[in-house]
């Protein structure tokens, strides 16, 4: 690693000022994310600011009836919380399948909202990579490797085709979450569909986030909790492993017709994924065997698999349809 | 449970005080952390120390315009900094000596070097151009074996089987990275060092630091694990050694998880083709088996992976082949069960797809081509209890009355098989010494260089002498791990147990002996036996000696996701006489789990434009977790071994991990009904296949209660 | 504002009971601090990236990989390591427990298996039920450490076994 200085302010107005003072600054959470990139020479920050001391750690109600959950509320702590348990088990279905619980005992949700792509051409300086170095060069697509569970079958560009990889960002994709931004010039609220931005022709610029804009908290709307949900994930090997494919679902009946459906899909675009050509053909329909398919495949007919990856659509297509049905017999 | 064979060095192990290599650089800060090339093929043309040696802490910089001069050895691998060319990604280039971990990690970036670079070629192919059949194998097996007219009766043959299955690079590993403290002192080398085999580094160390033997000092208490990377010195050893000469201070050197994947050693990806031709009744005609397999550009490794199919069934007409392409990749090595290990992977997978063929059960096919002599060679087997295992194995499976049609076993939303593989390994034996004490108080110590890897060899050895001097384990000391001991084979092959108990045993009734000449009276001063075994083991009666077993999977494939679980694994092995029950069910245990995690998780994947392996962490190079490995048992059968030393134990370590792989893909099979001939078996093989075969891929049963409408 | 100008800064933690003042760069992750500055060296580094659980210790009750935790970070934390054993009667369970039923071979992933069973059995405490770890939680749970010598079935026996003696509030 790189020297850096630390600090550990305890304002929130501090930490951005911090960071915004000095080009070379980062904040850090746990530093699951962060310690290991600066490990890896990926990132390398000459200032980290902590953000831990914030009191930004409690998960509250919101006025309206939803949740307001601190980033830096610890990832264990977010599935293991009564109400997210209760009304947003999704949520914590979607957290426990990511990483290991060494991990999630310390990482932060701002933190795993931030992570950075696995792709092994990412994480290896020694490699030219355009989402380290804009116009650089992505030997991952050049390589065509037999197997590329790293690379995108939905939303990637010529220059970049790696996989966002958490799951949380997935599950509150789909719940339509939106994220508390303070920055140097205030605070804001970003819906995270409009987070994350895709790869284009500038990988680096991932989120809409500058430098000294800091996560504070992440809102959930009242309107979905208690939807029967669920979160499924595929990996390539039982635990611990990062997603080969997810899905993230919540939907609403009356009577045998679905109302209102919410569906994202992680582990096979560079963002999150929110399906929403799906969910317009599942909306006001039965959810009958055929109408799924069609309707899940009404998203997939946008999917461009690359070199090692078409499984993945295969994948999405199976988890996607047996996860609406059998939610939509709980819904019953 | 142990019951009462708890290890000896079970308690230092759960309290943390066990140290390894790496423990003890802890306040030895001079650390030399490598630069690593970034091309495959080439030459140097230059390096630039300038800035690296500026830095805080820097002591040297070992480039190979300045490195001590190396003897030729014939691990060209050692020969660090000796010459400017370029075999593989990730070789090392130059090295940063400085008086912390930080600081020579931090100026080795600072190391530039320029290189000319070549076109390198990684990719192994079965038509690749640099393909040649190399003199012999290792352990100086034949590249090639025949007999009779292969061609002509396997084209004549009634049922044939003519597949290609591949096998990836895999590595081995071991939990605890290579790693070597060094020092010098008046001209003597001491090493700690993680190795397999203490005598084997003092050897080849002393020879290319041109010192005498027995001033080259290797001690290895313990070791984390090594699997066959550990088995002859690698880079970091050379280069604790060269660095500490360098700089005339103590010097560590430790391979990161990174290099694990670039120097450390791997097993090679293979290719092979597997013929068989037989009656409809399973009996086999004609067998042949072609492999091939890389090495590198600096040293001939060349894995005897047909070298299953000379010994296991009968036939009157057979061949084997080995082809080797030397690439621009790092050097395999040994890794456990070289060669059978992916050899018996592509011959249990044929033998099941001829089951198929012919309509006979997986079992009876292997029992009716079951030999008491060796095929090729018409030796007797010194023991071959190759039925006995596959008939225990399938009565504790519940195999009897197992429905064969693949897709034919459904719960929920999952599809069941099972499959069975028979194993086999080599059960060999070498010249070692020993050395047995006793005190006036009657207390015993037992002194040989072997090491223990994890296998339990320290515990073992101890109970072998307890039970031939007739007094409790609690009074006899054993001292492994020391070069300067009673010199051992190394802890490879599986040949540790037979050769060191073979010598220890000896020393024990040559000490008992003398006991009783001096009418059981002990000196004051102690007495000492010492037995070497050579004479005995090179008097070792005309015989092919093997170990056989047989494995039985239940797996289950998600409907949806083709993710595969394997809620049991069972393998009976006849392995001789098993010496420590306890020790023994976790090394057969242990090696299957890691055949559970060849056939479902690990791949290294060689990247064409970059040269190394596109995996190079633990993230992306899946081993199995804790989650992965449900019921796993292991039995063994009562054998009688006469030919291989007063123990007649085999040897076991690495038998387990050979046919599980076999096993496990063939009751894939028989759950999906795709045979997937390329390991690891991932959810994508499955879904690749099911696409290629079915236009609709829903057609799997619901998993949840919405209609269905037609 | 807790600021340093330096890149290294005082650091003091509680390792195994004993208060501990160090002075420590800043790029020092607690897992070289335990192994170098403490000579601590128990936990072990087979990774050094968060991929293997060799490095697992408890800091303030949970498990984690020390691997990945910056020291400097952690002010006043409680550290507990294998060491701490002694200290501790779960973890002697635990030890012995694994002695027991074999649940370790090379040794190397031991010490982490254990602080990480340890963790394990605080965390199913926290969320209520009898503390005692059924086979099938354990394996998912215990699923950050890897063992490359496949001690797991045995090491499920181990912490399922000293899960349930934990239970019956032997010390």
């Amino acid at each position: 690693m790189k020297t850096f200085r630390y600090e550990r302010p305890d304002s929130v107005a501090t930490a951005v000022a911090g960071v915004a003072a000095h080009p070379g600054a980062a904040f850090l959470g746990a530093g699951t994310s962060l310690v290991d990139l600066m490990k890896l020479h990926v990132e390398e920050p000459t200032l980290l600011v902590d953000v831990t001391s914030l009191s930004l750690d409690r998960i509250g109600t919101a006025r309206d009836g939803g949740l307001v959950i601190g980033a830096t509320v610890r990832n264990s702590d977010l599935a293991t919380d009564p109400r997210v348990r209760a009304e947003y088990p999704l949520l914590a279905e979607a957290v426990l399948s990511g990483a290991s619980a060494q991990i999630r005992n310390v990482a932060t949700v701002g933190g795993n909202l931030l992570q950075r792509t696995r792709c092994p051409y990412y994480r290896d300086v020694t490699k030219p990579c355009n989402r380290r170095s804009a116009g650089s060069g992505c030997p991952a697509l050049e390589s065509r490797l037999p197997h590329s569970p790293h690379l995108a079958v939905l939303g990637a560009s010529p220059a970049c085709a790696a996989v966002h990889p958490s799951d949380l960002a997935v599950a509150l994709t789909a719940l339509d979450a939106l994220i508390e931004v303070t920055g140097p010039h205030g605070t804001r609220t970003v819906p995270i569909t409009s987070l994350y931005r895709p790869p284009g022709d500038a990988p680096p610029d991932d989120t809409v986030l500058a430098r000294a804009d800091m996560i504070t908290a992440v809102r959930l709307p009242a309107a979905t909790a208690a939807w029967p949900c669920a979160y499924r994930k595929a990996r390539d090997r039982a635990s611990f492993a990062f997603g080969t494919a997810s899905v993230a679902a919540a939907l609403r009946m009356t009577g045998d017709h679905i109302v209102d459906v919410k569906l994202a899909f992680g582990a096979v675009a560079p963002v999150p994924w929110r399906a929403r050509h799906a969910e317009r053909a599942l909306t006001g329909r039965r959810p009958v065997g055929h109408v799924l398919r069609q309707a899940v495949d009404a998203e997939l007919v946008h999917a461009r698999p690359l070199h090692g990856n078409a499984f993945k659509v295969d994948l999405l297509r199976n988890m996607t349809v047996s996860l609406l049905s059998e939610l939509a017999g709980r819904a019953a | 449970m142990t019951g009462g064979q708890e290890r000896v060095d079970g308690w230092d192990k759960v309290t943390g005080r066990a140290r390894y290599a790496g423990d003890h650089a802890v306040g030895r800060a001079v650390t030399a952390v490598p630069v690593r090339s970034t091309v495959a093929r080439g030459r140097i043309v230059r390096v630039d120390d300038g800035e690296a040696l500026r830095q805080a802490g820097v002591l040297a910089v070992i480039t190979p315009d300045n490195a001590p001069r190396l003897a030729e050895v014939h691990d060209a691998e050692l020969m660090l900094f000796q010459n400017h060319r370029i075999a593989y990604r990730g070789q090392f280039v130059a090295a940063v000596v400085a008086t912390s971990r930080q600081a020579a990690t931090a100026a080795a970036r600072l190391v530039r070097v320029a290189y000319e670079q070549s076109c390198h070629e990684v990719r192994l192919s079965a038509d690749h151009h640099r393909l040649y059949e190399p003199e012999h194998l290792n352990e100086g097996r034949p590249a090639g074996t025949s007999s009779g007219d292969f061609a002509g009766a396997f084209d004549a043959a009634p049922v044939r089987v003519d597949e290609t299955y591949r096998t990836p690079a895999v590595c081995n590993n071991p939990l605890e990275t290579h790693a070597t403290c060094a020092s010098w002192d008046n001209g003597r080398l001491t090493l700690i060092d993680s190795t397999q085999g203490p005598n084997t580094v003092q050897n080849v160390l002393a020879a290319l630091f041109r010192l005498r033997t027995d001033h080259v000092r290797v001690i290895c208490e313990h070791v984390g694990g090594a699997f066959g990377a550990k088995g002859a010195p690698r880079a970091n050893t050379v280069l604790a050694a060269m660095a500490a000469l360098v700089v005339g201070r103590p010097v560590t050197c430790s391979f990161t998880r990174r290099d694990m994947f670039a120097v450390a050693g791997h097993r090679s990806p293979t290719i092979q083709r597997v013929r068989l031709g037989a009656h409809p009744d399973g009996r086999l005609i004609a067998l042949a088996h072609d492999a091939v397999a890389h090495t590198s550009t600096l040293r001939r490794f060349a894995e005897q992976t047909a070298a299953a199919a000379r010994h296991m069934y009968a036939a009157p007409h057979r061949a084997t082949s080995h082809r080797l392409a030397a690439l621009d990749v790092p050097s395999p090595s040994w890794m456990r069960a070289p060669g059978y290990c992916p050899g018996m992977f592509a011959l249990e997978s044929a033998m099941d797809e001829l089951a198929v063929r012919t309509g006979v059960d997986p079992v009876d096919l292997r029992l009716r081509n079951d030999t008491s002599v060796h095929p090729e060679t018409g030796q007797l087997f010194s023991s071959r209890n190759l039925a006995a295992c596959l008939r225990s194995g399938a009565r504790l499976f519940a195999w009897a009355g197992r429905n064969p049609a693949p897709r034919s076993g459904r719960r929920g939303h999952w599809l069941v098989g099972t499959g069975v593989a028979a194993s086999t390994y080599t059960a060999d034996v070498a010249p070692s010494d020993a050395a047995v004490s006793v005190s006036v108080d009657g207390r015993y110590s037992v002194s040989i260089a072997a090491v223990d890897v994890g296998t339990g060899a320290r515990t073992m050895l101890r109970s072998v002498a307890a039970r031939e001097l007739g007094v409790p384990a609690s009074a006899v000391e054993i001292r492994i791990g020391d070069s300067c001991l009673p010199r051992a084979v190394v802890a490879g092959g599986s040949m540790g147990t037979s050769s060191w108990s073979w010598a220890v045993i000896a020393a024990c009734r040559d000490l008992r002996r003398r006991v009783r000449e001096r009418g059981g009276v002990v000196p004051v001063t102690g007495l000492t036996a010492r037995a070497r075994t050579d004479a005995e083991v090179a008097a070792l009666a005309d015989r092919a000696r093997f170990s056989f077993g047989a494995q039985f999977a239940e797996v289950r494939v998600d409907a949806d996701t083709m993710e595969i679980r394997v809620p049991r694994l069972l393998g009976v092995f006849a392995v001789g006489k098993v010496l420590a029950p306890a020790l023994a069910r976790s090394q057969f245990v242990g090696a299957m789990t890691m055949g559970l995690s060849m056939a479902l998780c690990e791949e290294a994947v060689t990247d064409p434009c970059s040269g190394d392996y596109a995996q190079h962490e633990l993230a992306t190079y899946h081993i199995a977790t804790h989650a992965d490995v449900q019921d796993v048992q292991a039995s063994w059968i009562e054998e009688e071994e006469h030919h291989l030393g007063p123990s007649g134990a085999k040897g076991l370590g690495e038998i387990g991990i050979v046919g599980t792989a076999a096993a496990i893909a063939n009751a894939v099979y028989h759950a999906t009904g795709v045979r997937v001939r390329d390991l690891p078996v991932r959810p994508a093989s499955l879904l690749r296949a099911h696409r290629c075969a079915e236009p609709s891929p829903h057609d799997r049963g619901d998993r949840g209660n919405a209609a269905e409408q037609p | 504002m807790n600021a340093t100008g330096n890149t290294s800064a005082a650091v003091r933690l509680r390792v195994n009971g004993v208060v501990r003042e160090l002075r420590l760069d800043n790029r020092t992750t607690l897992l070289d601090a335990l192994r170098e500055a403490l000579r601590l060296t128990g936990t072990k580094k087979g990774c050094d990236h968060g991929q293997c659980g060799a490095c697992t210790v408890l800091v303030d009750g949970r498990r984690v990989y020390s691997c990945l935790l910056l020291a400097v970070a952690l002010p006043d934390s409680d550290v507990t390591t294998v060491e701490g054993a002694v200290r501790d009667g779960r973890l002697r369970i635990l030890q012995r427990a694994f002695l027991d039923h074999d649940a370790l071979q090379c040794g190397y992933c031991t010490p982490g298996q254990l602080c990480s069973a340890l963790g394990l059995l605080i965390e199913l405490a926290a969320e209520g039920g009898d503390g005692t770890a059924p086979a099938g939680a354990v394996r998912e749970r215990m699923s950050g450490n890897l063992c490359r010598c496949g001690a797991y079935t045995h090491i499920v026996a181990a912490v399922t076994a000293a899960s349930k003696t934990i239970a019956e509030g032997t010390p």
